[in-house]
């Protein structure tokens, strides 16, 4: 079943002049993760507006749990959770203030929403700080606690909007640990980011979102093969570079590329790991030991190159120099 | 409904706890009128002459008890602003509550505020020798006029608060509608001594009707406007019950109004 389906939304801004979305489609089966994934800028902010109810599309249609957002938004508002960008919390009150009061919100008794505070607190190794105010957390902490008060009625549908923007690694590794536990319960989660390391740690389908529309969609790997097989890529002393290009060029058959500052020569292959033992047996007879050889598959990054025509980053760049102060609706 | 009343009364907490949780916030939102009172009642005060039975400071403190008052509406905004910086109110706005609850917990909640912050005020003018000679019952029903008063303002800062969308911005825009109103009215000094445009301006103020009818409940002859006349100078009480009605009635539905499209720009 799918939990989540957006069809052909447009949103535009400033009276039509931006087109964050651009006839934007996607769906979420149930119990899985999709990431969207791109630059700033993309989309990716309004898609996850309009189905946490919190924006109207143009047009389009989209619905959550099979009820439309535009239609039935308080019905909808029930079943999700949303941490956004920002930590949504009151940064005076301490940690389990804001959790009781939102739970309250969500209709809790009192002493329900304090069992829950209590336990999501736990859960997210927040209890020691859990008397103190939030202005005092790391941003790390910041982040769990959000996401712990998105959590607090167990919804079916979570969103997550860069969960990890502007977190340190060690930050973004336990917010990745504590993401991977609630897809292990089973929550449908759309998440989105820039990260694409991010995507491939933590989603089950990716889609890539550039200027408002879906680029292309499939598993981490599926995306992979879209741009292209492996590549073959050794590195040797200088002296052996000569034989070792005849080498890659016998097992590989195809045109041999030489880094020379690198001393990599590399090569695209067709039969996997069987081609890399090839190449270490070769290289063992003739005497030559490689510094370094490796069977590199395509990163997500080269996948976002090939499909828009430019990296990630320098996107990135370019959205914020468009930005010049203004709130970046991406 | 009586969802929605139980959504806002948990807002409300959220505006206590902050009381409980920041002190200090307390300290802020009664240092400056407590200097207002030491300054008007011991550096001004000496050459004002009221001639009024007690003194300068029992024509003052109903002033500045306005002020006060009317000065909480910046605390209104900010709050405001601040939770939509912080993307707080988009929290809220995904939460199945009824959307008019958010606005309506912040206003009652800046209201309970204000009571502790006028007790405090009028602790503060009873030290310096203001005496309220009226009886219980009127001085009770000046403070309960003075926190709806209170209330009625704080829908202006909500307005304030979701229009301007950043904490610096709010706080100039407040100040730009609290100064002038505090200070060109009888708050501080008899209109009579005001040139005749700013004493018009003055008598039709919202805040001198308001330090007028606060003046007569806690005992005070009105003395405000005996030159020109006009019908909120002879009427306090009254017009500052309209002005009360008028800002609430503009502000709520706008304000509600506003704060369930915010996101819809």
């Amino acid at each position: 079943m799918k939990t989540v389906v957006v069809e052909e939304l447009v949103r535009t801004y400033d009276k039509g002049s931006v087109r964050a979305l651009d006839g934007l489609s996607l769906d979420v089966e149930e119990g899985t993760v999709l990431s969207v994934l791109g630059p700033n800028g993309a989309g990716k902010t309004t898609v996850v507006r309009i189905l946490a109810t919190l924006l109207a599309p143009d047009s389009g249609h989209a619905t959550v749990g099979g009820i439309d957002v535009i239609k039935h938004p308080e019905k909808v508002r029930e079943i999700i959770g949303l941490s956004g960008q920002y930590a949504a919390l009151d940064e005076v009150l301490t940690g389990w203030d804001n959790l009781v009061m939102f739970g309250r919100l969500y209709h809790l008794s009192k002493k329900q929403a304090e069992a829950r505070a209590e336990e999501l607190l736990e859960r997210f190794s927040l209890t020691d700080s859990s008397r103190r105010a939030i202005k005092t957390y790391s941003g790390g902490m910041r982040r769990r606690l959000d996401l712990a008060a998105s959590l607090i009625v167990k919804p079916k549908v979570l969103f997550l909007d860069e969960p990890t923007t502007g977190l340190d690694p060690r930050g973004r590794q336990e917010m990745w640990g504590v993401i991977e536990e609630l897809v292990k319960d089973g929550v449908t989660l759309l998440l989105t980011t820039q990260y694409l390391d991010e995507a491939d740690q933590l989603a089950d389908d990716i889609v890539v979102v550039d200027h408002g529309k879906v680029i292309a969609r499939g598993t981490s790997d599926a995306l992979k093969k879209q741009i292209g097989g492996e590549q073959l890529q050794v590195v040797v002393a200088q002296s052996n570079i000569a034989k070792t290009m005849e080498i890659v060029a016998q097992v590989s058959q195809a045109n041999v590329h030489l880094d020379e500052g690198l001393r990599r020569i590399s090569a695209p292959v067709t039969t996997g790991s069987s081609a890399l033992v090839d190449v270490l047996r070769l290289l063992d007879s003739s005497g030559i030991h490689p510094l370094d050889i490796a069977l590199q598959r395509p990163s997500l990054d080269d996948v976002f190159m090939s499909l828009t025509g430019h990296t990630a980053e320098e996107d990135l760049v370019i959205a914020e120099s468009k930005k010049k102060g203004k709130r970046a609706r991406s | 409904m009586k969802r929605a009343l139980i959504d806002a009364l948990i807002i409300t907490r959220r505006q206590l706890l902050l009381l409980r949780r920041v002190p200090e916030v307390l300290i802020f939102s009664t240092i400056q009128p407590v200097m207002f009172v030491l300054l008007f009642r011991y550096v001004f005060g000496g050459s004002i002459t009221s001639g009024m039975p007690g003194g300068y400071v029992q024509f003052l403190m109903p002033g500045i008890f306005v002020q006060t008052v009317a000065f909480t509406l910046a605390g209104t905004a900010s709050g405001v602003a601040e939770d939509m910086t912080k993307g707080l109110i988009d929290r809220y706005r995904s939460l199945p509550i009824a959307r008019s609850a958010l606005v309506f917990g912040k206003t009652l909640g800046d209201s309970t505020l204000n009571i502790v912050v006028l007790m405090t005020m009028g602790a503060a003018g009873y030290i310096v020798g203001w005496r309220p000679t009226s009886g219980g019952v009127k001085i009770l029903l000046a403070f309960i006029f003075l926190l709806a008063f209170g209330y009625s303002l704080s829908w202006i800062g909500i307005f304030i608060g979701l229009t301007a969308k950043d904490v610096r911005t709010v706080q100039n825009m407040s100040f730009l509608v609290t100064f002038p109103l505090t200070f060109l009215s009888n708050a501080f000094a008899p209109t009579t001594g005001m040139p005749r445009a700013l004493q018009y301006f003055a008598e039709w103020n919202p805040v001198s009707t308001m330090v007028a009818a606060t003046r007569e409940l806690f005992g005070l002859q009105n003395r405000f406007g005996v030159t020109a006349g006009s019908f909120p100078s002879q009427h306090p009480l009254a017009m500052s019950f309209i002005y009360m009605f008028i800002i609430v009635l503009i502000f709520v539905p706008v304000s509600v109004n506003k704060y369930k499209n915010v996101a819809k720009k």
